[in-house]
């Protein structure tokens, strides 16, 4: 038999199992899809991974430009993708986020966070002096219906309630604060320059206002506005210019690996963050809209509902919240 | 997807690596192009059925028009989630479906991780949120640009999550034909018969004619016997062609 004829013969041979790779592949369908938990089944796919192992290097030999080939590199790839499935449970992948995995991206995010935090309080001295020294300056941070209502005495907060609903308010300040804090992280990618922008205007903006409502004797008017809600949107505000920071960095410095792997490990290192971070600005954003303009609740309710959600981001974001002697001993009932 | 379609290999426990078929610009674009249209869809159904349903129920009329001043509850269970079906869908279908959005499957591709496994959810979501980049300056001008450049066609996003969209499977009809089992047939005239009868409808009639005589004369039919035929005959001789290699096993 000369060398072309036998390896015809073998090429079609191997094609004659063309029906064993698709019951393959419709086996793997199947289970990607969550369609089958049969154990039997299961081990089935085990046994077609190398069977098509063996197939496919043989027509990666016998039939290379072959659509017969595409096809089997298609099947492989995705019995390949069953068989490296992991097991995705709602609950328990959302409790190892907030349990595990936001804990340790904030702790790894110390250092970045340290120098976010400085940054957004020296540019917020910095927007203070500014105005401080040349108050008309406060026109590129203000716009100028809020200039002329704290020139006339009052804060722009005041009688909000009156033209927007607090449910709108709440809507419209969380979906802002959550789009600036993911812009903030994502603004890394220009290696750090845009986290740093982002982070730095904002607290300009905050020295400034704050510097414009002082001169006009409103500062505790505003302090008072603040405090319910601000303690945490601003921490939020340094903890997503930390994501960005690292991620930033990694594109900048990326050490050892290449820059492509770096940003990556960072960006999905510093992840669970920003997941922290969007939950924590929805309270924020529900707190503004609904108690911070409310003039009817006193200061000291005010003070004691913004200490309170701190503490509460810190237990969070450190997982102090489920070492809670509640919770653990829930978790070991739930264990044993 | 041709041997020209980038792939990725990556090692497996078997010992064969998995070829992963790399998408490029232009089954993106399609995806993204086909899930924009159901999002905007999705969200104006949405939108305009929920605000005739309030009208109608506030005020007996049937009416497209919003409501005049500011209605919470219109704001709340109309507009937020039209919003929401409209931002959130990527995350959320990407989420639901593992890698995959209806626009995706439409173009064949599916999202996977580097190794070629399914997506984590964690992934998946940090791809999403580097939308924001990859939409700059318009219209993912970023993302497009970068998908261009990149050995691996990956935009921003799929850099930071590490994920891939890769083509996602080859069909088994054309491969799979008795012609092909058979012998008498080789394995890549074989192949070609298939997709042409397959691909018949759609090809014009001077490209059917051209087509049907080069294959038949691969297949060892004169000049002299196959010149005179018509369309439908061509066909007929074609389908002849493999149903004898089948029957010749």
């Amino acid at each position: 038999m000369s060398a072309e004829a036998r390896q015809s013969a073998l090429a079609h041979a191997l094609l004659k199992r063309a029906g064993a790779w698709q019951e393959a592949e419709a086996r793997a369908r199947r289970f990607s899809r969550g369609r089958s938990d049969d154990p039997v089944e299961a081990a089935r796919v085990a046994d077609d991974y190398r069977l098509l192992a063996h197939d496919l290097a043989r027509a990666r030999a016998l039939l290379p430009r072959s659509r017969a080939r595409a096809y089997l590199e298609s099947v492989y790839a995705r019995v390949h993708a069953t068989l490296n499935h992991g097991d995705w449970r709602l609950w328990a992948t959302v409790e190892r986020l907030f349990r595990e995995e936001i804990p340790a991206s904030v702790r790894w995010l110390r250092p970045y966070l340290v120098w976010a935090t400085l940054l957004f309080v020296l540019a917020g001295c910095a927007g203070y002096a500014l105005v401080a020294r040349f108050p008309e300056l406060i026109a590129l941070f203000a716009s100028p219906d809020l200039i002329a209502s704290v020139e006339s005495g009052k804060l722009w907060t005041e009688g909000l309630l009156n033209i927007v609903p607090s449910s709108v308010l709440s809507a419209q300040i969380l979906a802002n604060n959550i789009v600036v804090s993911l812009l903030a992280y994502c603004s890394g990618f220009l290696f750090g320059l845009g986290t740093l922008y982002i982070v730095g205007l904002n607290g300009l903006m905050l020295g400034a206002v704050f510097a414009f409502v002082a001169r006009n004797g409103l500062a505790g008017a505003l302090a008072a506005f603040i405090v319910a809600h601000g303690c945490v949107e601003l921490s939020v505000m340094c903890l997503s210019g930390a994501a960005g920071a690292a991620v930033g960095e990694a594109l900048a410095r990326p050490g050892s690996h290449g820059r492509v792997a770096a940003f990556r490990a960072a960006a999905l290192r510093s992840g669970p963050a920003l997941i922290a971070c969007t939950v924590l600005l929805v309270g924020a954003g529900l707190i503004e809209g609904f108690i911070s303009p409310q003039p009817r609740i006193p200061v000291a309710v005010k003070v004691a509902v913004g200490v309170g959600y701190w503490l509460l981001m810190l237990a969070l974001l450190t997982g102090a919240l489920w070492r809670l002697p509640g919770y653990t001993r829930r978790a070991r009932r739930s264990d044993s | 997807m041709s041997e020209a379609t980038p792939q990725l290999r990556v090692d497996s426990a078997t010992g064969i690596d998995v070829a992963l078929p790399l998408a490029g610009a232009g089954a993106r674009s399609y995806a993204f192009v086909v899930d924009w249209h159901i999002r905007i869809v999705l969200a104006l159904a949405w939108y305009g059925a929920g605000t005739v349903l309030y009208n109608y129920l506030r005020n007996g009329e049937i009416s497209l028009a919003p409501p005049l001043g500011t209605h919470v509850r219109w704001l709340g269970t109309v507009v937020a989630p039209a919003l929401a079906l409209y931002f959130l869908y990527h995350p959320l279908i990407e989420l639901l479906l593992r890698g995959s959005t209806p626009g995706k499957r439409l173009a064949g591709v599916r999202v996977v991780a580097r190794d070629g496994s399914v997506a984590g959810a964690g992934a998946l979501l940090v791809r999403n949120v580097f939308r924001l980049i990859d939409s700059l300056p318009l219209g993912y001008g970023l993302g497009l640009l970068l998908v261009a450049l990149t050995r691996e066609h990956v935009r921003c996003g799929d850099m930071a999550a590490g994920t891939l969209l890769i083509y996602e499977s080859a069909s088994p009809a054309l491969a799979m034909t008795p012609a092909t089992t058979s012998g008498s047939l080789d394995v890549a005239t074989a192949e070609l018969v298939a997709e042409l009868l397959a691909r018949w409808p759609g090809l014009t009639l001077a490209a059917r004619a051209a087509l049907a005589q080069q294959l038949l004369k691969r297949c060892g039919r004169s000049a002299d016997e196959i010149a005179p035929l018509d369309d439908a005959a061509l066909r007929r001789i074609l389908i002849e062609v493999t149903r004898a290699a089948g029957a010749n096993a």
